[in-house]
C-alpha cells in the first residue's frame, strides 16, 4: 500500500514541473522580443545607432516612407512629424524633423517607441540618429524638433514598397502619477 | 459499517473529504453552470434568431458571449471530468479514496466562490460598465486597455479556477500512481484513468500559464507595466502566443476524457473488448505531447511569416493521425461485435461520430490559407460546438448513464434515456450544422446583427438551441428519478459486458468506502 512518504516524492516533483511552467511564461515575454529581433519579424527594432554604410544608391528604386504618430493617454504632450510621407532611393541618407511641445503646466519626461510596419522591413531600415534612442525632458509649454536620420537598405526585398514608421510617445517622468512606472 | 459514521445535513457536504461525495458535488456543479451557461446561449440565440437588434444592447451582446464561454468551459465541461475522476479513478484502480482528500474537498469548495467572482459582474449596481466583454480568448488590449472594470474579478476568478484544477490534477496523478491495487500495471490501467492521468498532466503543465497571462493582464491594467501594451514596449501578439499557448491543450484537456469514456463503453456494449489498448494509449499521448507545439494555428491572422504559417499547419495536420486511431479503433472494436443500443451506447455513438465531424473541419481550419477566409466566422463556431457539445458533453452524458447505476444502485428510465438521445442528436445538429453554412458564407463571430441573407440559417440554428436546451431539462428528470429508485434495483455488475473492478469486484450502489481492502489485479 502507499505512504505518505510516497505521495510525497510525487507532489514535489509535480509541484516542480508547476514551478518550471510558471518561470517558463515569465520567460516567454523576454524569449518572444529577442525570437522577434533576431528574426526581425513583427517590427520590433533594434534601439541602437546605426552607422552610415557607404552604400551603392540605387535611384532605380523609389521607396514609399510613411510616418504615424501617437501620444499615450495622459501624455500632455503635441508630438507629430513635420512630413507624413516621404519618397526615398534606397542607399541615400534622409532625415525628418519630428516636432514635440509640451501643453502641460509641469516639467514632463517622454519617450517614444518606435515600430516598422511591415515587420520585415525593419532589417533594413537603419537609423543613424533617432530621438527614441533618449527621452526628451520638456519645461511646460517648451517645444523641440527632432532630427531622425536613416537610410534604406538597397537589400531591401523586391515586393515591400511602402514602410510605415510609426512612433508611440508616452511619459516617462518618474515622479509623475500619470507615468508609466505608477499608473 | 462501522466507520460510516460522518457528519449528516449541510455539514456531510462542507466538510466531506469522501470522494464520492466530492464527486457527486463536482458534477451537481458542473450541471447547474452547464444551465447557467446554456441560459445564456439562449440568450444570444434569442437575438441572433432575425437579423436586427431585438433583445440586448451590443456590447451586452458581447458579454453574454464571452460569458457563456468562459462558464461552459471551466464551469460545466472541466468540472463535470474532475466529477467524473473522483467518482471513477478510485473505484477503477481499487484505491480507498483519491491520495489527497482534504486538497480534494478544498479544490471543490474554491469553486463556488471563483464563479462567484465571476457572476457578480452582471451586478448593474457593482459594475456600471458591464461583464467581461471581450471573448473567452480575451485578447488583450480588449481585456487590458479597454476592459471593463469587472475585469479584474474575471481575473482573480480564473486564478481561483486554476488552483483548483491545479489541485485536482495533482490529487488525480498522486492517487494513480500509488495507489493502484496490486498487479494493476501501468499498461493494465482502465482508458479512463489514462486518459485523466493524461489529462492532468497538462492541466499541471498549462494552468500556469493561463495564470500567467492573466497576472500579466492585472500588472498591465493597474502596475504601469506593459507586456501587451505596443506604446509601452510590449506586444498584444505576445498575449495571443501566450494565450494559446494554455488554450490548445485546454481544449485537449476538454475531450481526453471523454475518449476514455468513449473506450469504455462501446467496448461493454459490443461485449468486445477494446480493440488496440497499447494503441490508444500512445496515441493519447501523442496527441497531448502534440496540442504543445501547435498554438499558433489560432493566429494565422495576425500576419507569420510563411515558414511559421508552414510548420503551424504541418504540425496541426499530424494530429490528426493520432485521432484517426483513435476513431478506427472505436469502430474496430464494434466490428462484429454483439451490439445492443441502450442510451450509453447511443451517447457514445453519436461521439463518435459527430465528433468526426468536428474533427473534419478542424482539418480544413488548421490549412492557413483556407483559414485565413474562415478565421473568426460562424464555421469555427460550429467547428469547436461539434467537438464540445457532441463530445465533451454527449461524452459526460454517456457516463452518467453508464456509470449512474453503480453510482445510485437504481437503474435509470432506459424509455426517457432514449428519447432524451433522439431529441439532443437531433436539436444538437439542428443548432449547429447550419452554423457551417452560414460561416462558410462568411457570417462573423461575436456579432449581435447580421446580412438578412444568413436569417433561415439563424432561425434553424436557433430552434434547435432552444430544444437541446429544454431537452436536458428532461435529462435532470432522469437523474433524480434514478436517484430516487428509478425503474428498481440495478445488478452489480450493471451490463451485460462490462468490465473492470468497479462492476466486477463492488455491489451496486458502490459502498461509501469502497475497497479497504486492495483487490488483487491478475
Amino acid at each position: 500500500m502507499h505512504s505518505k512518504n510516497e505521495n510525497n516524492k510525487v507532489i514535489k516533483k509535480l509541484l516542480a514541473l508547476l514551478l518550471m511552467m510558471t518561470v517558463f511564461v515569465f520567460a516567454m515575454v523576454p524569449l518572444y522580443n529577442v525570437f522577434c529581433e533576431i528574426t526581425g519579424i513583427n517590427g520590433k527594432v533594434v534601439v541602437s545607432e546605426a552607422l552610415y554604410e557607404t552604400v551603392e544608391k540605387d535611384e532605380t528604386r523609389q521607396v514609399t516612407i510613411e510616418f504615424v504618430t501617437s501620444i499615450k493617454r495622459g501624455m500632455p504632450w503635441e508630438f507629430k512629424s513635420t512630413l507624413y510621407k516621404v519618397d526615398v532611393h534606397p542607399g541615400e541618407l534622409n532625415e525628418v524633423m519630428f516636432y514635440a511641445k509640451n501643453i502641460s503646466n509641469k516639467t514632463i519626461t517622454g519617450q517614444t517607441v518606435p515600430s516598422i510596419a511591415p515587420g520585415q522591413a525593419s532589417f533594413y531600415l537603419n537609423k543613424t540618429e533617432c530621438f527614441c534612442f533618449d527621452q526628451q525632458t520638456l519645461k511646460p509649454g517648451e517645444e523641440i524638433y527632432m532630427p531622425m536620420k536613416f537610410y534604406v537598405d538597397p537589400e531591401l526585398p523586391e515586393s515591400v514598397h511602402t514602410i510605415t514608421m510609426s512612433y508611440a510617445l508616452f511619459n516617462a517622468t518618474s515622479d509623475d502619477s500619470n507615468s508609466v512606472a505608477s499608473r | 459499517m462501522a466507520h460510516d459514521h460522518h457528519p449528516t445535513g449541510i455539514k456531510r457536504w462542507l466538510f466531506t473529504t469522501n470522494h464520492k461525495d466530492i464527486g457527486t458535488m463536482y458534477l451537481w456543479f458542473a450541471f447547474i453552470m452547464f444551465l447557467v451557461g446554456g441560459l445564456m446561449a439562449l440568450g444570444i440565440r434569442a437575438e441572433l434568431f432575425q437579423p436586427g437588434l431585438q433583445f440586448w444592447e451590443p456590447n451586452f451582446f458581447n458579454s453574454l458571449t464571452t460569458l457563456h464561454g468562459l462558464i461552459m468551459v471551466f464551469g460545466a465541461v472541466m468540472p463535470a471530468f474532475v466529477g467524473l475522476a473522483n467518482w471513477l479513478i478510485p473505484i477503477q484502480v481499487g484505491a480507498p479514496d483519491m491520495a489527497l482528500p482534504r486538497m480534494n474537498n478544498f479544490s471543490f469548495w474554491i469553486l463556488p466562490f471563483a464563479f462567484t467572482l465571476l457572476l457578480l459582474s452582471l451586478v448593474p449596481q457593482l459594475f456600471p460598465d458591464g461583464p467581461p466583454n471581450f471573448g473567452w480568448t480575451f485578447y488583450a488590449p480588449l481585456s487590458t486597455k479597454f476592459g471593463p472594470a469587472s475585469t479584474d474579478f474575471f481575473i482573480f476568478g480564473v486564478h481561483l479556477m486554476g488552483i483548483s484544477s491545479i489541485m485536482g490534477a495533482i490529487n488525480v496523478i498522486v492517487t494513480v500512481f500509488n495507489m493502484r491495487a496490486p498487479g494493476m500495471t501501468l499498461m493494465k490501467m482502465p482508458m479512463f484513468v489514462w486518459t485523466w492521468v493524461i489529462t492532468a498532466f497538462l492541466l499541471i503543465m498549462v494552468m500556469p500559464v493561463l495564470a500567467g497571462a492573466v497576472t500579466m493582464m492585472l500588472t498591465d491594467r493597474h502596475f504601469g507595466t506593459a507586456f501587451f501594451d505596443a506604446a509601452g514596449g510590449g506586444d498584444p501578439v505576445l498575449f495571443q502566443h501566450v494565450f494559446w499557448f494554455f488554450g490548445h491543450p485546454e481544449v485537449y484537456i476538454m475531450i481526453l476524457p471523454a475518449f476514455g469514456i468513449a473506450s469504455h463503453i462501446i467496448p461493454t456494449f459490443s461485449r468486445k473488448p477494446l480493440f488496440g489498448y497499447a494503441s490508444m494509449v500512445y496515441a493519447t499521448a501523442s496527441i497531448a505531447f502534440l496540442s504543445f507545439i501547435v498554438w499558433a494555428h489560432h493566429m494565422f491572422t495576425t500576419g507569420m511569416p510563411v515558414a511559421g504559417e508552414l510548420y503551424f499547419m504541418i504540425a496541426t495536420l499530424i494530429i490528426a493521425v493520432p485521432t484517426g486511431v483513435k476513431i478506427f479503433n472505436w469502430v474496430a472494436t464494434m466490428w462484429e461485435g454483439s451490439i445492443t443500443f441502450e442510451t450509453p451506447m447511443l451517447f457514445a455513438l453519436a461521439f463518435v461520430i459527430l465528433f468526426t465531424i468536428g474533427g473534419v473541419s478542424g482539418v480544413m481550419l488548421a490549412m492557413t490559407p483556407v483559414d485565413k477566409q474562415y478565421h473568426d466566422t460562424y464555421f469555427v463556431v460550429a467547428h469547436f460546438h461539434y467537438v464540445l457539445f457532441p463530445g465533451a458533453i454527449f461524452g459526460t452524458i454517456a457516463a452518467v448513464y453508464y456509470w449512474i447505476p453503480k453510482w445510485t444502485g437504481f437503474m435509470y428510465n432506459e424509455f426517457l434515456g432514449k428519447v432524451h438521445f433522439w431529441l439532443s442528436i437531433f436539436f444538437v445538429n439542428l443548432t449547429f450544422f447550419p452554423m457551417h453554412f452560414s460561416g462558410l458564407a462568411g457570417m462573423q463571430r461575436r456579432v449581435p446583427d447580421y446580412n438578412m441573407m444568413f436569417e433561415s440559417f439563424n432561425a434553424l440554428s436557433s430552434i434547435g438551441a432552444l430544444g437541446l436546451g429544454a431537452t436536458q431539462l428532461l435529462f435532470m428528470y432522469i437523474v433524480i428519478n434514478c436517484i430516487k429508485g428509478g425503474q428498481g434495483k440495478a445488478t452489480d455488475q450493471v451490463w451485460e459486458g462490462a468490465e473492470g473492478l468497479e462492476f466486477t469486484h463492488l455491489p451496486s450502489p458502490a459502498p461509501y468506502h469502497s475497497f479497504d481492502v486492495a483487490p488483487e489485479v491478475k
